[in-house]
């Protein structure tokens, strides 16, 4: 046996998931409260402890390595600066999104005292400035980083706009207090994403920094580096589940959904190319990985937001046809946020998470695929295509606490499927549904770093 | 070196014409940032901002150029862009019309330069580098 030990603290849980590299198969996982507040230790060895003690041929002494990932404290928050929204400021989230981070503020043009203030205020680990393609706009971007010189921002600065201002901008910034890592522009030629560069420092700002300030750092002492945010190991997964290694071949492009307390994650990987000759795509190049994050859709955290999200008569659209039960939404979606740790003990409980759910499958949905809007033309009806079609998607997995427990879980994928009353949203026709019943793909994506093709085996075989 | 977008406006697809005036201008030293077909007033604002675009440069062939180009000088001041010059040029308006008036229509729109069927593109090529430099 060679046993290889791969760890996620996530926000609620760390979870440990342990692989037989020799055998190659999961001997098991264990998880328990993350414990980021006192020591991010305890909560680490108290799941060790489960694991060791449900899988007694697990000899510590003999575990080969141990990888791990983090969204532990908020995860990886950050801001996007840019120029244009639909442009550098999209390039901007993109890149950001991608790294597994998610974006809190959003600026864009000249960021104005209020908005300054607006940033140094919120709770921000990295701030990511762009504005203006090489060769175009420098104005606005040095207006920018002015801004934050100014305000003496205490966080790391990513600047990663046009390559004209780089000088200006670190004649400015040499010499001071100020973090500052610049990088190839996230949008060098007009609507052509460039985000390899910009996602690569995030990571190492995340690794190097990030972890310290949010007291993960300990965790290091006992598993050595935290090699990435939890999202980004969910996205690496996905792309080798899709893409294959070597001979083992992938399974195409695909889907993931992962709907979390506070959150809910959609990766989709494809290029998402138009499927005929009369659709123009328009706006910003799609990443072939995308990562969307909406954070007003979520089990617990941002329960609440639904109210605003969906009427009462939408939301009762969701339930089974057969529950009869007459859910008070408003008080059960309140109850779930002022108690995040709450668990469905009834079956009338369990209908409204479930419920939550699908909600959160279907308007994470919308937001993130393609959308085709018709234009009337002399030469016949053309289309527009904003965003990747997906309708050719063969796989859609699902994870996150609410599906990977559900016995109705492939039930409430169902949700992303086309729908007849929204026919402009390019949704997948006819996909499989699989489920990370497990909870693996987070350390799937770790164990892909160093070993990729037992990483796929085992989603192959786990992902059902 | 100096930046012109170039591009098709409203619900017109020709899309020849637009590559032969990339091609021309790209060739006579310009950085041609070139949108393409089917475009809005938006999308050439929006890649003029970014890229620090000195002209931009609005093909139509369909008839239609007249209702399509209308506020987009306004559009330019209200985007910051008060000083980008506005060519057009094509088919860009109903039926056969007296050039003259069509010009004088287009200019007191807020456009520099006002082009009729079958123009060369050298002709825009003589002016952009008279207006704009090289």
């Amino acid at each position: 046996m060679k046993p290889y030990l791969l760890v996620d603290f996530g926000s609620t849980y760390t979870k440990l998931t342990c692989v037989d590299l020799e055998k190659e198969y999961i001997i098991g996982t264990s998880k328990a409260t993350t414990t980021v507040t006192t020591n991010v230790l305890d909560g680490y060895n108290k799941a060790f402890e489960r694991l060791i003690r449900d899988h007694p041929e697990i000899k510590e002494e003999e575990i080969v390595g141990i990888l791990g990932c983090s969204s532990a404290a908020g995860g990886l928050k950050m801001a996007a600066i840019g120029l244009v929204e639909e442009l550098t400021v999209e390039a901007a989230k993109r890149a950001c999104l991608g790294a597994g981070a998610i974006v809190n503020l959003v600026f864009s043009h000249h960021m104005t005292k209020r908005e300054v203030k607006q940033l140094v205020e919120a709770d921000i680990d990295i701030i990511l400035l762009a504005g203006g393609t090489d060769g175009g706009n420098t104005e606005c971007i040095i207006h920018n980083a002015k801004k934050l010189k100014e305000a003496d921002i205490k966080v790391p600065i990513i600047i990663a706009g046009n390559k004209d201002a780089v000088d200006e901008i670190e004649e400015m910034y040499e010499g001071t207090n100020l973090q500052y890592y610049v990088v190839s522009n996230v949008m060098p030629q007009l609507k052509k994403l460039d985000v390899k560069e910009a996602k690569d420092i995030i990571r190492k700002i995340f690794i190097d920094k990030i972890i310290e300030a949010k007291g993960i750092k300990k965790a290091e002492e006992k598993i050595g580096q935290l090699i990435m945010p939890t999202p980004e190991a969910v996205l690496q997964a996905a792309e080798l589940l899709s893409k294959g290694y070597e001979e083992e071949e992938g399974y195409g492009d695909l889907m993931v959904i992962d709907i979390g307390g506070a959150t809910t994650d959609v990766h989709t990987i494809g290029e998402g190319f138009p499927k005929r000759t009369e659709v123009i795509m328009k706006g910003l190049q799609e990443p072939f990985s995308k990562r969307t994050v909406e954070g007003d859709l979520g089990m617990r955290y941002s329960a609440n937001a639904l109210l605003s999200l969906v009427s009462d008569y939408e939301f009762r659209k969701y339930f089974d046809e057969d529950d009869k039960c007459n859910h008070n939404i408003t008080k059960s979606l309140n109850r779930r946020k002022d108690n995040v740790d709450f668990i469905p003990q009834t079956k009338d409980e369990e209908e409204f998470d479930k419920a939550i759910a699908k909600i959160c499958c279907d308007v994470s949905m919308s937001r993130h695929v393609g959308h085709v809007e018709v234009v009337h033309t002399p030469l016949g009806d053309m289309y527009y295509q904003t965003g990747k079609d997906l309708s050719g998607i063969k796989y859609v997995i699902g994870t996150g606490g609410v599906l990977i427990s559900n016995v109705d879980a492939k039930n409430i994928l169902k949700q992303v499927n086309k729908k007849s009353d929204r026919i402009l949203e390019l949704r997948p026709n006819n996909p499989s549904f699989l489920i990370d019943k497990s909870y693996i793909l987070a350390s799937m994506g770790l164990l892909s770093q160093k070993y990729p093709r037992l990483a796929l085996k085992l989603m192959k075989q786990y992902l059902l | 070196m100096k930046t012109v977008i170039i591009g098709v406006i409203g619900a017109d697809v020709h899309a020849v014409g637009n590559k032969i005036i990339d091609y021309v201008l790209s060739q006579n030293g310009y950085n041609v940032v070139n949108i393409g077909v089917l475009s809005t007033q938006e999308d050439f604002i929006n890649a003029a901002i970014e890229t620090s675009a000195q002209a931009i440069l609005i093909s139509s062939l369909y008839g239609h150029g007249e209702m399509d180009c209308r506020y987009m000088r306004e559009k330019c001041d209200e985007a910051g862009l008060e000083n980008i010059k506005l060519y057009v040029g094509g088919n860009i308006v109903v039926g056969k019309q007296d050039f003259t008036e069509v010009e004088k229509r287009f200019k007191d729109m807020g456009f520099d330069r006002v082009y009729p069927p079958g123009v060369k593109i050298e002709d825009a090529l003589a002016h952009l580098k008279e207006d704009i430099g090289i």
